[in-house]
């Protein structure tokens, strides 16, 4: 699949990674959706109930190993197009470009390789503890290898931990924010009328995003009393 | 108005180039920016009768109709490219956009598909390829057909001329933050898709210009919209939305070609 992928026109690239990167963006809802759940003050009754239906149930299964292609798919061509266009100049300007760029949209691969980063803690921290590659950690109270209740609650109960998420999520915003109207360009939406639109709805949902993720740990960190 | 310009020379297209400081006096803010670099020419002459350091030679610089059509003129001045104002290029670019005492950076367009010639000369004949790839019509000879025989939709027709005000200059690529060539390639396949004589060949253009426009070694387009904010003929970023579509349309929904011969 990846010599293949190599030999795709640049906009095939870019449009496999775009559909990739839509279905992530779906994906992110329902994760968030999940998370949520957490903040309901029941003892963690849905969000249990709601992992447990995210771990057991057979479609669900299906579009695991969907997301991870989608995901390996957007990540090896995000890569593989970033060093074609940096071997695209291979000597710079002495003065760097002043035109009036989207700004987010220069830093697409950092705020994707920080996403990466925050993707590999969150797999130490929770995949691999219920497949049973990492062990349950110490003092989270976790009482199984799928008991994530305990296992979030211990974590954003860290100020050094829930600080990083934040900064984490924010810089995913970051990513999201350009992604967004940036997919429409390439699958070539761009029209007058939906322009505007396209743009807002791209900000709201990054702002969902960010603020939906981040005010998990803010709660945890700052109000949660056992 | 005294001005100081650090100028990138370099002797050809095999040597490493450097930046080379100049002190010019007594320019006019009425003057363009050709026309300073032109007294600033006559001043190396004056003053070095045969030089011997190339430094000292005139700097070569792309023009030619300096009235802002034919698209020779690149120069990347001060990390923009045509110089500190929008919708022009270089020829129409005016001293009285810079103070006196400035320090003016020229630079050439950088990218891998524009190889520097010398100083501020590159090869822009990649963008040749591209045309030569699928940026044209085929036209039957004949006798010449009514005026207006073939309806146009008048909007199309608009869309269509805007394209095709491109000039070719590769301000695009210059501008870029991937030296993507994008805008160029794409308001050239729009201006031909946008019309009923450019339609009947659209499909097989698209995907010849973009396969040769890859093979060249621009970047990949990342959305950034430098290209549409220094085209100096305003070139919309829509033509590469279109430009896409229309490539989704021919890999997807066009039959693969087959040869069929009469009556068989």
């Amino acid at each position: 699949m990846s010599t293949s992928l190599l030999t795709y026109s640049s906009i095939t690239k870019k449009i496999i990674m775009a559909c990739a990167g839509l279905f992530l963006v779906l994906f992110l809802l329902v994760h968030l959706g999940i998370n949520l759940c957490i903040l309901r003050n029941d003892n963690g009754d849905w969000f249990k109930a709601a992992s447990h239906f995210m771990g057991t149930n057979y479609i669900i299964k299906i579009f695991e190993i969907v997301l991870f292609g989608g995901w390996i798919i957007h990540i090896f061509t995000g890569v593989v197009l970033t060093l074609k266009n940096w071997a695209s100049r291979p000597v710079g300007y002495y003065k760097s470009n002043k035109s009036n760029t989207s700004f987010f949209s220069k830093y697409m691969i950092w705020t994707g390789l920080i996403v990466f980063t925050f993707m590999a803690i969150h797999f130490m921290n929770f995949y691999f503890v219920k497949l049973g590659i990492v062990p349950i950690p110490q003092g989270s109270g976790a009482e199984s290898k799928e008991d994530f209740y305990r296992m979030v609650i211990a974590l954003f109960q860290t100020p050094l931990y829930s600080i990083i998420y934040i900064v984490l999520i924010i810089s995913l915003g970051f990513h999201l924010y350009h992604a967004f109207q940036s997919a429409f360009q390439t699958l070539g939406i761009n029209h007058n009328k939906y322009n505007s639109t396209i743009k807002m709805v791209g900000l709201i949902y990054s702002l969902i995003v960010c603020i939906g993720f981040s005010i998990i740990p803010f709660y945890f960190l700052c109000f949660y009393k056992g | 108005m005294d001005l100081t310009l650090k100028i990138w020379r370099q002797k050809n297209a095999k040597t490493k180039g450097e930046f080379v400081t100049y002190q010019i006096s007594g320019i006019s803010p009425d003057c363009s920016f050709l026309e300073m670099l032109d007294q600033m020419n006559e001043k190396l002459i004056r003053e070095n009768d045969e030089p011997v350091d190339f430094r000292k030679c005139p700097v070569s610089f792309d023009h030619d109709c300096r009235e802002g059509i034919c698209g020779m003129c690149g120069l990347f001045i001060n990390g923009r490219p045509h110089g500190p104002d929008e919708a022009i290029t270089t020829c129409q670019l005016h001293m009285r956009k810079f103070k006196d005492g400035d320090t003016i950076v020229i630079e050439p367009w950088r990218s891998r598909a524009f190889p520097i010639i010398k100083d501020l000369l590159v090869d822009r004949s990649a963008f040749d390829k591209i045309i030569q790839a699928g940026g044209y019509v085929n036209v039957n000879t004949g006798g010449v057909p009514d005026a207006n025989s073939i309806l146009i939709k008048k909007n199309n027709a608009e869309l269509a001329m805007d394209a095709a005000a491109c000039i070719g200059c590769g301000a695009c690529v210059a501008a870029c933050a991937n030296a993507s060539a994008m805008l160029f390639v794409s308001a050239k396949v729009s201006q031909l898709a946008l019309l009923p004589q450019g339609k009947v060949e659209s499909k097989e253009r698209v995907q010849k210009m973009v396969r040769t426009m890859d093979k060249l070694g621009f970047g990949n387009c990342s959305n950034t919209y430098a290209c549409e904010f220094e085209c100096p003929k305003s070139v919309n970023r829509s033509n590469i939305a279109r430009m896409n579509l229309e490539f989704i349309i021919a890999k997807t929904c066009t039959e693969k070609e087959t040869v069929r011969i009469a009556g068989v």
